[in-house]
Protein backbone atom coordinates (compact mmCIF):
# COMPACT_ATOMS: atom_id res chain seq x y z
CA UNK A 1 0.00 0.00 0.00
CA UNK A 2 2.08 2.41 1.20
CA UNK A 3 4.85 1.49 -1.80
CA UNK A 4 2.51 1.94 -4.43
CA UNK A 5 1.49 5.52 -2.92
CA UNK A 6 5.33 6.02 -2.83
CA UNK A 7 5.74 4.97 -6.45
CA UNK A 8 3.08 7.04 -7.71
CA UNK A 9 4.15 9.62 -6.30
CA UNK A 10 7.79 9.11 -7.55
CA UNK A 11 5.97 8.74 -11.30
CA UNK A 12 4.31 12.11 -10.97
CA UNK A 13 7.09 13.89 -10.20
CA UNK A 14 8.75 12.61 -13.08
CA UNK A 15 5.92 13.11 -15.33
CA UNK A 16 5.32 16.38 -14.26
CA UNK A 17 8.14 18.01 -16.70
CA UNK A 18 7.97 16.03 -19.56
CA UNK A 19 4.27 14.25 -19.90
CA UNK A 20 1.40 16.21 -21.64
CA UNK A 21 -0.71 18.25 -19.30
CA UNK A 22 -4.27 17.96 -17.78
CA UNK A 23 -5.43 21.47 -17.93
CA UNK A 24 -3.15 23.51 -20.67
CA UNK A 25 -4.05 27.60 -21.04
CA UNK A 26 -2.48 28.65 -24.28
CA UNK A 27 -2.70 32.49 -24.68
CA UNK A 28 -6.23 31.75 -22.76
CA UNK A 29 -7.81 35.42 -22.75
CA UNK A 30 -11.25 36.08 -21.94
CA UNK A 31 -13.43 39.31 -22.48
CA UNK A 32 -17.22 39.84 -21.63
CA UNK A 33 -19.44 42.32 -23.50
CA UNK A 34 -21.49 44.17 -21.37
CA UNK A 35 -23.87 46.83 -21.88
CA UNK A 36 -21.45 49.36 -19.90
CA UNK A 37 -18.46 48.32 -21.98
CA UNK A 38 -16.08 45.54 -22.72
CA UNK A 39 -14.65 43.85 -19.17
CA UNK A 40 -11.28 42.08 -19.98
CA UNK A 41 -11.24 39.69 -17.55
CA UNK A 42 -7.99 37.70 -18.43
CA UNK A 43 -5.66 38.10 -21.01
CA UNK A 44 -2.85 35.82 -22.11
CA UNK A 45 -2.97 33.22 -19.62
CA UNK A 46 -0.75 30.68 -20.44
CA UNK A 47 -0.44 27.47 -17.24
CA UNK A 48 -0.56 23.87 -18.09
CA UNK A 49 -1.28 21.82 -14.68
CA UNK A 50 -0.21 18.23 -14.64
CA UNK A 51 -1.97 15.43 -13.14
CA UNK A 52 -2.32 15.36 -9.54
CA UNK A 53 -0.82 18.52 -9.24
CA UNK A 54 -2.70 20.87 -6.74
CA UNK A 55 -2.12 24.52 -8.23
CA UNK A 56 -3.63 27.46 -6.22
CA UNK A 57 -4.51 30.80 -8.28
CA UNK A 58 -3.88 33.79 -6.36
CA UNK A 59 -3.86 37.44 -6.90
CA UNK A 60 -6.49 40.43 -5.83
CA UNK A 61 -10.31 39.90 -6.05
CA UNK A 62 -12.14 40.46 -9.33
CA UNK A 63 -8.65 40.15 -11.72
CA UNK A 64 -10.10 36.85 -13.56
CA UNK A 65 -8.96 34.05 -11.33
CA UNK A 66 -12.45 32.21 -11.01
CA UNK A 67 -12.70 32.75 -15.29
CA UNK A 68 -10.16 30.46 -15.65
CA UNK A 69 -11.60 27.67 -13.37
CA UNK A 70 -15.19 28.20 -15.69
CA UNK A 71 -13.29 28.16 -18.89
CA UNK A 72 -12.17 24.94 -17.37
CA UNK A 73 -15.95 23.85 -16.50
CA UNK A 74 -16.17 24.74 -20.10
CA UNK A 75 -19.21 27.48 -19.16
CA UNK A 76 -18.31 29.60 -21.78
CA UNK A 77 -15.73 29.26 -24.89
CA UNK A 78 -12.95 31.49 -24.97
CA UNK A 79 -12.41 34.91 -26.60
CA UNK A 80 -8.93 34.35 -26.94
CA UNK A 81 -6.35 31.49 -26.99
CA UNK A 82 -7.67 28.13 -25.83
CA UNK A 83 -7.54 25.60 -23.03
CA UNK A 84 -7.05 22.22 -23.43
CA UNK A 85 -8.00 19.48 -21.33
CA UNK A 86 -6.26 15.97 -22.04
CA UNK A 87 -4.58 17.87 -25.25
CA UNK A 88 -8.32 18.56 -26.50
CA UNK A 89 -9.76 21.71 -26.51
CA UNK A 90 -13.07 22.29 -23.86
CA UNK A 91 -15.83 23.17 -25.73
CA UNK A 92 -18.76 22.82 -23.67
CA UNK A 93 -19.72 21.23 -20.01
CA UNK A 94 -16.52 19.56 -18.97
CA UNK A 95 -17.50 16.50 -17.29
CA UNK A 96 -14.50 15.41 -15.79
CA UNK A 97 -14.11 18.06 -13.50
CA UNK A 98 -15.79 19.11 -10.12
CA UNK A 99 -16.79 23.05 -9.76
CA UNK A 100 -17.02 23.94 -6.24
CA UNK A 101 -18.02 27.52 -6.51
CA UNK A 102 -17.72 30.45 -4.56
CA UNK A 103 -21.25 30.45 -3.60
CA UNK A 104 -22.14 26.81 -3.13
CA UNK A 105 -24.93 26.23 -5.13
CA UNK A 106 -27.27 23.58 -2.94
CA UNK A 107 -30.51 22.52 -4.01
CA UNK A 108 -32.59 24.56 -1.10
CA UNK A 109 -35.20 21.91 -1.59
CA UNK A 110 -33.07 18.72 -0.37
CA UNK A 111 -31.75 18.26 2.59
CA UNK A 112 -28.20 17.95 3.58
CA UNK A 113 -28.28 14.47 2.72
CA UNK A 114 -30.51 15.03 -0.74
CA UNK A 115 -28.20 17.92 -1.95
CA UNK A 116 -24.92 14.92 -1.60
CA UNK A 117 -26.93 12.18 -3.29
CA UNK A 118 -27.67 14.25 -6.14
CA UNK A 119 -24.31 13.17 -7.92
CA UNK A 120 -24.82 9.68 -7.14
CA UNK A 121 -28.25 9.87 -8.01
CA UNK A 122 -27.29 11.23 -11.94
CA UNK A 123 -24.36 8.38 -11.70
CA UNK A 124 -27.50 5.83 -10.98
CA UNK A 125 -26.27 4.17 -8.06
CA UNK A 126 -28.23 1.78 -6.26
CA UNK A 127 -30.29 3.26 -3.29
CA UNK A 128 -28.32 1.43 -0.80
CA UNK A 129 -24.56 2.22 -2.44
CA UNK A 130 -26.20 5.94 -2.05
CA UNK A 131 -27.02 6.11 1.73
CA UNK A 132 -23.79 4.29 2.62
CA UNK A 133 -21.64 6.55 0.78
CA UNK A 134 -23.60 9.90 1.86
CA UNK A 135 -23.41 9.10 5.13
CA UNK A 136 -19.66 8.29 4.89
CA UNK A 137 -19.25 12.34 4.01
CA UNK A 138 -21.19 13.74 6.22
CA UNK A 139 -19.27 11.58 8.44
CA UNK A 140 -16.10 13.02 6.77
CA UNK A 141 -16.75 17.56 6.41
CA UNK A 142 -18.17 16.94 10.26
CA UNK A 143 -21.65 17.64 9.42
CA UNK A 144 -23.12 14.81 11.41
CA UNK A 145 -26.55 15.23 13.11
CA UNK A 146 -27.42 17.94 10.11
CA UNK A 147 -28.34 14.69 7.62
CA UNK A 148 -32.07 16.28 7.48
CA UNK A 149 -31.62 20.15 7.72
CA UNK A 150 -31.94 22.75 4.65
CA UNK A 151 -29.34 25.08 3.25
CA UNK A 152 -31.74 27.95 4.82
CA UNK A 153 -31.20 25.93 8.26
CA UNK A 154 -27.08 25.96 7.92
CA UNK A 155 -24.70 28.12 8.85
CA UNK A 156 -22.20 29.57 5.33
CA UNK A 157 -19.68 27.07 6.96
CA UNK A 158 -21.67 24.62 6.84
CA UNK A 159 -22.97 24.53 3.55
CA UNK A 160 -19.56 24.96 2.05
CA UNK A 161 -18.54 21.71 3.88
CA UNK A 162 -22.20 20.47 2.17
CA UNK A 163 -21.04 21.54 -1.05
CA UNK A 164 -17.74 20.13 -0.59
CA UNK A 165 -19.34 16.40 0.19
CA UNK A 166 -21.42 16.98 -2.71
CA UNK A 167 -18.30 17.48 -5.18
CA UNK A 168 -16.09 14.20 -3.03
CA UNK A 169 -19.34 12.57 -4.25
CA UNK A 170 -19.31 11.81 -7.39
CA UNK A 171 -15.39 11.74 -7.52
CA UNK A 172 -14.28 13.49 -10.21
CA UNK A 173 -10.95 13.11 -11.41
CA UNK A 174 -10.15 17.24 -11.32
CA UNK A 175 -11.41 19.57 -8.62
CA UNK A 176 -12.41 23.33 -9.50
CA UNK A 177 -12.16 25.44 -5.92
CA UNK A 178 -13.33 29.01 -6.25
CA UNK A 179 -12.28 30.36 -2.64
CA UNK A 180 -13.96 27.40 -1.11
CA UNK A 181 -12.99 27.74 2.49
CA UNK A 182 -13.76 31.84 2.56
CA UNK A 183 -16.61 31.46 4.53
CA UNK A 184 -15.04 29.26 7.08
CA UNK A 185 -13.92 30.21 10.81
CA UNK A 186 -10.07 29.82 11.07
CA UNK A 187 -10.28 26.13 12.76
CA UNK A 188 -12.44 24.90 10.23
CA UNK A 189 -10.65 25.93 7.54
CA UNK A 190 -6.98 24.39 8.96
CA UNK A 191 -9.17 21.51 9.37
CA UNK A 192 -10.84 21.56 5.59
CA UNK A 193 -7.27 22.39 3.84
CA UNK A 194 -5.35 19.61 6.01
CA UNK A 195 -8.80 17.13 4.91
CA UNK A 196 -8.23 18.29 1.47
CA UNK A 197 -4.57 17.98 0.89
CA UNK A 198 -4.89 14.56 2.41
CA UNK A 199 -7.85 13.98 -0.23
CA UNK A 200 -5.73 14.78 -2.96
CA UNK A 201 -2.46 13.05 -2.56
CA UNK A 202 -4.62 9.82 -1.42
CA UNK A 203 -6.83 9.88 -4.38
CA UNK A 204 -4.52 11.43 -6.82
CA UNK A 205 -7.09 14.45 -7.77
CA UNK A 206 -5.96 17.17 -10.04
CA UNK A 207 -6.93 20.36 -8.00
CA UNK A 208 -6.91 24.18 -9.49
CA UNK A 209 -7.35 26.21 -6.18
CA UNK A 210 -8.57 29.71 -6.53
CA UNK A 211 -8.23 31.96 -3.23
CA UNK A 212 -7.12 35.74 -2.56
CA UNK A 213 -5.35 34.23 0.52
CA UNK A 214 -1.55 34.04 -0.07
CA UNK A 215 -0.94 32.25 3.11
CA UNK A 216 -3.93 29.41 1.65
CA UNK A 217 -2.12 29.61 -1.72
CA UNK A 218 1.82 28.60 -0.77
CA UNK A 219 0.08 26.62 1.97
CA UNK A 220 -1.92 24.20 -0.45
CA UNK A 221 0.09 24.21 -3.86
CA UNK A 222 2.69 22.15 -5.64
CA UNK A 223 3.04 25.25 -7.37
CA UNK A 224 0.93 28.75 -7.27
CA UNK A 225 0.54 31.58 -9.90
CA UNK A 226 0.48 35.08 -8.95
CA UNK A 227 -2.11 37.44 -10.87
CA UNK A 228 -1.82 40.98 -11.47
CA UNK A 229 -5.38 42.70 -11.01
CA UNK A 230 -7.26 43.12 -14.50
CA UNK A 231 -7.61 42.00 -16.95
CA UNK A 232 -6.01 39.02 -15.18
CA UNK A 233 -2.72 38.14 -16.28
CA UNK A 234 -0.06 35.61 -14.47
CA UNK A 235 2.50 37.75 -13.31
CA UNK A 236 4.51 34.65 -11.90
CA UNK A 237 4.40 30.85 -11.09
CA UNK A 238 6.36 29.29 -8.32
CA UNK A 239 7.12 25.68 -7.28
CA UNK A 240 6.17 25.53 -3.88
CA UNK A 241 9.46 24.29 -2.16
CA UNK A 242 7.22 21.93 0.39
CA UNK A 243 6.64 18.08 0.73
CA UNK A 244 3.64 16.76 -0.54
CA UNK A 245 2.75 15.07 2.69
CA UNK A 246 3.71 18.69 4.02
CA UNK A 247 2.05 18.77 7.95
CA UNK A 248 0.25 21.97 7.41
CA UNK A 249 -0.25 22.70 11.69
CA UNK A 250 3.71 23.08 11.69
CA UNK A 251 3.79 25.31 8.77
CA UNK A 252 4.82 28.64 10.31
CA UNK A 253 7.82 27.30 11.63
CA UNK A 254 8.76 26.40 8.12
CA UNK A 255 11.76 28.95 6.63
CA UNK A 256 10.82 28.14 3.57
CA UNK A 257 7.16 28.79 3.93
CA UNK A 258 7.64 31.95 5.75
CA UNK A 259 10.51 33.21 2.88
CA UNK A 260 8.15 32.24 0.36
CA UNK A 261 5.00 34.07 1.39
CA UNK A 262 7.09 36.92 2.13
CA UNK A 263 8.27 37.00 -1.36
CA UNK A 264 4.90 36.72 -2.91
CA UNK A 265 3.54 39.25 -0.65
CA UNK A 266 5.76 41.59 -2.09
CA UNK A 267 5.27 40.80 -5.36
CA UNK A 268 1.02 41.45 -4.55
CA UNK A 269 1.45 44.32 -2.50
CA UNK A 270 1.98 46.86 -5.15
CA UNK A 271 -1.32 45.71 -6.84
CA UNK A 272 -3.47 46.32 -4.28
CA UNK A 273 -1.89 49.33 -3.23
CA UNK A 274 -2.78 50.29 -6.34
CA UNK A 275 -6.60 49.28 -6.53
CA UNK A 276 -6.76 50.84 -2.86
CA UNK A 277 -4.95 54.25 -4.72
CA UNK A 278 -7.78 53.61 -7.69
CA UNK A 279 -10.83 53.72 -5.74
CA UNK A 280 -10.91 56.99 -4.20
CA UNK A 281 -9.42 58.84 -7.35
CA UNK A 282 -12.33 57.62 -9.53
CA UNK B 1 -41.97 45.69 22.73
CA UNK B 2 -43.37 42.53 21.30
CA UNK B 3 -47.07 41.86 21.07
CA UNK B 4 -47.50 38.39 21.63
CA UNK B 5 -50.66 35.88 19.64
CA UNK B 6 -52.51 36.08 22.34
CA UNK B 7 -52.95 39.31 23.05
CA UNK B 8 -53.34 40.30 18.99
CA UNK B 9 -56.25 37.46 18.70
CA UNK B 10 -57.79 39.34 21.84
CA UNK B 11 -57.88 42.74 20.25
CA UNK B 12 -59.25 41.08 16.79
CA UNK B 13 -62.10 39.40 18.59
CA UNK B 14 -62.64 42.83 20.43
CA UNK B 15 -62.54 44.70 16.85
CA UNK B 16 -65.15 42.24 15.94
CA UNK B 17 -67.42 41.77 18.82
CA UNK B 18 -67.28 45.79 18.53
CA UNK B 19 -67.89 45.65 14.59
CA UNK B 20 -70.91 43.38 14.71
CA UNK B 21 -72.58 44.90 17.93
CA UNK B 22 -72.36 48.34 16.13
CA UNK B 23 -74.06 47.15 13.16
CA UNK B 24 -76.90 45.23 15.59
CA UNK B 25 -77.33 48.25 17.67
CA UNK B 26 -77.26 51.14 14.69
CA UNK B 27 -79.29 48.62 12.18
CA UNK B 28 -83.23 49.84 12.73
CA UNK B 29 -81.72 53.30 14.62
CA UNK B 30 -79.33 54.64 12.64
CA UNK B 31 -79.72 52.33 9.15
CA UNK B 32 -82.80 51.43 7.58
CA UNK B 33 -82.68 47.96 8.61
CA UNK B 34 -84.59 46.80 4.98
CA UNK B 35 -81.03 47.71 3.34
CA UNK B 36 -78.58 46.78 6.32
CA UNK B 37 -80.27 43.61 8.03
CA UNK B 38 -78.86 43.03 11.25
CA UNK B 39 -76.25 40.12 12.23
CA UNK B 40 -79.10 38.49 14.49
CA UNK B 41 -80.99 38.37 11.34
CA UNK B 42 -78.25 37.09 9.07
CA UNK B 43 -77.90 34.26 11.63
CA UNK B 44 -81.09 33.28 12.11
CA UNK B 45 -81.53 32.98 8.03
CA UNK B 46 -78.07 31.09 7.99
CA UNK B 47 -78.99 28.65 10.74
CA UNK B 48 -82.44 27.95 8.92
CA UNK B 49 -80.56 26.66 5.71
CA UNK B 50 -77.85 25.25 7.88
CA UNK B 51 -81.18 23.27 9.23
CA UNK B 52 -83.19 22.60 6.40
CA UNK B 53 -79.50 21.13 4.88
CA UNK B 54 -79.84 24.45 2.21
CA UNK B 55 -76.69 26.16 2.90
CA UNK B 56 -74.84 22.31 2.17
CA UNK B 57 -76.12 21.74 -0.64
CA UNK B 58 -75.91 25.08 -2.30
CA UNK B 59 -72.42 25.25 -1.09
CA UNK B 60 -71.88 21.41 -2.14
CA UNK B 61 -71.89 22.87 -5.45
CA UNK B 62 -70.24 25.98 -5.74
CA UNK B 63 -67.15 23.93 -3.75
CA UNK B 64 -67.57 20.85 -6.39
CA UNK B 65 -67.53 24.20 -9.24
CA UNK B 66 -64.48 25.88 -7.90
CA UNK B 67 -62.48 22.94 -7.06
CA UNK B 68 -62.93 21.00 -10.62
CA UNK B 69 -62.18 24.37 -12.09
CA UNK B 70 -59.69 24.78 -9.61
CA UNK B 71 -57.55 21.42 -10.24
CA UNK B 72 -58.69 21.69 -14.05
CA UNK B 73 -57.58 25.35 -14.19
CA UNK B 74 -54.53 24.83 -12.31
CA UNK B 75 -53.14 21.41 -14.00
CA UNK B 76 -53.71 22.80 -17.40
CA UNK B 77 -51.73 26.03 -15.99
CA UNK B 78 -48.84 24.30 -14.89
CA UNK B 79 -48.05 21.71 -17.62
CA UNK B 80 -48.51 24.78 -20.12
CA UNK B 81 -46.03 26.79 -17.62
CA UNK B 82 -43.55 24.12 -17.97
CA UNK B 83 -43.85 23.30 -21.45
CA UNK B 84 -43.05 26.72 -22.62
CA UNK B 85 -40.63 27.55 -20.19
CA UNK B 86 -38.71 24.68 -21.53
CA UNK B 87 -39.49 25.21 -25.18
CA UNK B 88 -38.41 29.40 -25.87
CA UNK B 89 -39.22 29.18 -29.81
CA UNK B 90 -43.15 28.23 -28.74
CA UNK B 91 -43.11 30.56 -26.03
CA UNK B 92 -41.89 33.50 -28.42
CA UNK B 93 -44.19 32.64 -31.32
CA UNK B 94 -47.57 32.15 -28.34
CA UNK B 95 -46.03 35.45 -26.63
CA UNK B 96 -48.85 38.30 -28.36
CA UNK B 97 -51.54 35.68 -28.21
CA UNK B 98 -51.16 34.16 -24.86
CA UNK B 99 -51.24 38.65 -23.19
CA UNK B 100 -53.90 39.11 -25.65
CA UNK B 101 -56.06 36.23 -23.71
CA UNK B 102 -54.12 37.42 -20.76
CA UNK B 103 -55.53 41.10 -21.06
CA UNK B 104 -59.03 39.70 -21.36
CA UNK B 105 -61.33 39.59 -17.79
CA UNK B 106 -61.77 36.20 -18.35
CA UNK B 107 -65.33 36.82 -16.27
CA UNK B 108 -66.57 38.48 -19.30
CA UNK B 109 -66.44 35.15 -22.01
CA UNK B 110 -69.01 33.68 -19.25
CA UNK B 111 -72.22 34.54 -21.67
CA UNK B 112 -70.22 32.75 -24.54
CA UNK B 113 -69.95 29.45 -22.34
CA UNK B 114 -73.53 29.92 -21.04
CA UNK B 115 -74.22 29.75 -25.61
CA UNK B 116 -71.48 26.73 -25.66
CA UNK B 117 -72.37 24.66 -22.30
CA UNK B 118 -75.42 25.71 -21.28
CA UNK B 119 -76.23 27.16 -17.72
CA UNK B 120 -75.50 23.57 -15.82
CA UNK B 121 -72.34 22.63 -13.70
CA UNK B 122 -69.81 22.40 -16.44
CA UNK B 123 -70.17 26.00 -17.57
CA UNK B 124 -68.92 27.28 -14.19
CA UNK B 125 -65.71 24.70 -14.08
CA UNK B 126 -64.62 25.89 -17.21
CA UNK B 127 -64.98 29.58 -16.71
CA UNK B 128 -62.95 28.57 -12.95
CA UNK B 129 -60.63 26.84 -15.13
CA UNK B 130 -60.38 29.77 -17.59
CA UNK B 131 -59.51 32.20 -14.71
CA UNK B 132 -57.69 29.73 -13.03
CA UNK B 133 -54.98 28.95 -15.68
CA UNK B 134 -53.88 31.99 -16.64
CA UNK B 135 -52.54 33.05 -12.83
CA UNK B 136 -50.86 29.50 -12.37
CA UNK B 137 -49.85 29.29 -16.26
CA UNK B 138 -47.80 32.72 -15.65
CA UNK B 139 -46.34 32.00 -12.23
CA UNK B 140 -45.21 28.72 -13.18
CA UNK B 141 -43.59 29.95 -16.90
CA UNK B 142 -41.81 32.73 -14.88
CA UNK B 143 -40.41 29.75 -12.40
CA UNK B 144 -38.90 27.83 -14.65
CA UNK B 145 -37.75 30.59 -16.89
CA UNK B 146 -35.94 31.77 -13.63
CA UNK B 147 -34.12 28.58 -13.01
CA UNK B 148 -31.03 29.69 -11.55
CA UNK B 149 -28.75 29.15 -14.79
CA UNK B 150 -25.66 28.49 -12.00
CA UNK B 151 -27.75 25.23 -10.39
CA UNK B 152 -28.37 23.64 -14.01
CA UNK B 153 -24.61 23.94 -14.72
CA UNK B 154 -23.42 22.65 -11.34
CA UNK B 155 -25.68 19.69 -12.40
CA UNK B 156 -24.36 19.36 -15.89
CA UNK B 157 -20.79 19.23 -14.96
CA UNK B 158 -22.16 16.30 -12.93
CA UNK B 159 -23.37 14.76 -16.30
CA UNK B 160 -26.93 15.79 -15.56
CA UNK B 161 -29.23 14.22 -18.90
CA UNK B 162 -32.01 16.92 -19.85
CA UNK B 163 -34.25 14.69 -17.40
CA UNK B 164 -32.83 15.14 -14.65
CA UNK B 165 -32.32 18.76 -14.89
CA UNK B 166 -36.05 19.01 -15.37
CA UNK B 167 -36.96 16.66 -12.50
CA UNK B 168 -34.15 17.75 -10.09
CA UNK B 169 -33.66 21.58 -10.66
CA UNK B 170 -36.45 22.63 -12.99
CA UNK B 171 -39.72 21.18 -11.28
CA UNK B 172 -38.81 21.30 -7.43
CA UNK B 173 -37.30 25.21 -7.95
CA UNK B 174 -40.90 26.06 -10.14
CA UNK B 175 -42.73 24.27 -7.33
CA UNK B 176 -42.27 27.96 -5.10
CA UNK B 177 -44.19 29.44 -8.27
CA UNK B 178 -46.72 27.23 -9.15
CA UNK B 179 -47.71 27.43 -5.15
CA UNK B 180 -47.60 31.54 -5.52
CA UNK B 181 -49.97 30.99 -8.43
CA UNK B 182 -52.30 28.49 -6.97
CA UNK B 183 -52.54 30.42 -3.54
CA UNK B 184 -53.50 33.71 -5.98
CA UNK B 185 -56.22 31.51 -7.67
CA UNK B 186 -58.28 30.30 -4.97
CA UNK B 187 -59.96 33.66 -4.48
CA UNK B 188 -60.48 33.80 -8.32
CA UNK B 189 -61.86 30.35 -8.79
CA UNK B 190 -64.95 31.22 -6.18
CA UNK B 191 -65.14 34.53 -8.41
CA UNK B 192 -65.38 32.20 -11.80
CA UNK B 193 -67.93 29.71 -10.08
CA UNK B 194 -69.88 32.17 -8.64
CA UNK B 195 -69.88 34.50 -11.31
CA UNK B 196 -71.19 32.13 -13.00
CA UNK B 197 -74.19 30.86 -10.81
CA UNK B 198 -75.18 34.96 -10.71
CA UNK B 199 -75.52 35.08 -14.59
CA UNK B 200 -77.29 31.48 -14.85
CA UNK B 201 -78.12 29.05 -12.32
CA UNK B 202 -80.70 26.90 -10.83
CA UNK B 203 -78.01 26.11 -7.63
CA UNK B 204 -75.17 27.36 -5.92
CA UNK B 205 -73.83 29.95 -3.50
CA UNK B 206 -74.27 32.48 -6.17
CA UNK B 207 -77.78 31.36 -6.51
CA UNK B 208 -78.39 31.46 -3.27
CA UNK B 209 -77.19 35.01 -3.14
CA UNK B 210 -79.40 36.27 -6.50
CA UNK B 211 -82.39 34.32 -4.85
CA UNK B 212 -82.28 36.10 -1.66
CA UNK B 213 -81.58 39.68 -3.29
CA UNK B 214 -84.74 38.69 -5.80
CA UNK B 215 -86.81 38.57 -2.95
CA UNK B 216 -85.51 41.36 -1.43
CA UNK B 217 -84.10 39.39 1.51
CA UNK B 218 -81.25 41.55 2.69
CA UNK B 219 -80.67 39.03 5.60
CA UNK B 220 -80.54 36.11 3.29
CA UNK B 221 -77.97 37.85 0.60
CA UNK B 222 -75.58 38.59 4.01
CA UNK B 223 -76.00 35.09 4.75
CA UNK B 224 -74.65 34.06 1.16
CA UNK B 225 -71.76 36.10 1.15
CA UNK B 226 -71.39 35.16 4.85
CA UNK B 227 -71.11 31.55 3.55
CA UNK B 228 -68.64 32.16 0.53
CA UNK B 229 -66.54 34.35 2.71
CA UNK B 230 -66.01 30.87 4.81
CA UNK B 231 -65.79 28.63 2.13
CA UNK B 232 -63.22 31.42 0.83
CA UNK B 233 -61.34 30.36 3.85
CA UNK B 234 -60.90 26.92 3.89
CA UNK B 235 -59.94 26.69 0.29
CA UNK B 236 -56.95 29.01 1.55
CA UNK B 237 -56.43 27.09 4.60
CA UNK B 238 -56.49 23.84 2.44
CA UNK B 239 -53.57 24.85 -0.19
CA UNK B 240 -51.65 26.44 2.41
CA UNK B 241 -51.79 23.35 4.32
CA UNK B 242 -50.88 21.47 1.16
CA UNK B 243 -47.81 24.02 0.78
CA UNK B 244 -46.82 23.28 3.81
CA UNK B 245 -46.74 19.62 3.21
CA UNK B 246 -45.16 19.86 -0.43
CA UNK B 247 -42.63 22.72 0.31
CA UNK B 248 -40.82 21.57 3.84
CA UNK B 249 -37.97 23.59 3.11
CA UNK B 250 -39.68 26.58 3.05
CA UNK B 251 -40.84 25.85 7.02
CA UNK B 252 -38.53 28.14 8.40
CA UNK B 253 -39.21 30.86 6.13
CA UNK B 254 -42.15 31.93 6.85
CA UNK B 255 -41.79 34.38 9.79
CA UNK B 256 -38.76 35.91 7.25
CA UNK B 257 -41.16 36.20 4.49
CA UNK B 258 -43.63 38.54 5.82
CA UNK B 259 -41.31 40.83 7.32
CA UNK B 260 -39.68 43.75 4.92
Amino acid sequence: MADTAGLRQDSRAAAGATAPALIAFEGFGKAFELPTGTVRAAENVNLSVAEGEFVTLVGPSGCGKSTLLNAVAGLFPASAGQVRYRGVAVDGYNRQVGYMTQSDHLLPWRDVTGNIAVPLEIQGRSRAEIRERVQALIALVGLTGFERSYPTQLSGGMRKRCALARLLAYDPETLLMDEPFGALDAQLRLGMQIEIRKLCRDLGKTVLFVTHDLDEAVALADRCAVFSARPGTIRRIVDVPLPRDRDLLRLRHDRRYVELTAELWDLLAPSIAGHADMEPGR
Amino acid sequence: MKIGRPTIWALRAALLILLVGGWELASGRVFEEFFVSKPSAIIAVAWGWVLSGRLFYHAGITITEAVAGFALGGMAGMLTGILLGRLQLLADVLDPFITMFYSLPKIALAPLFVLWFGIGMDMKIILTATVVFFLVFLNTYTGVRNVSRELVAILRLMGASERHVLTKVVLPSAVTWVFAGLRLSVPYALIGAIVGELIAANQGLGYLLADAAGQFNTAGVFAALLAIVLLALCLNLAVKAFEYRAMPWQRGQAVREMSI
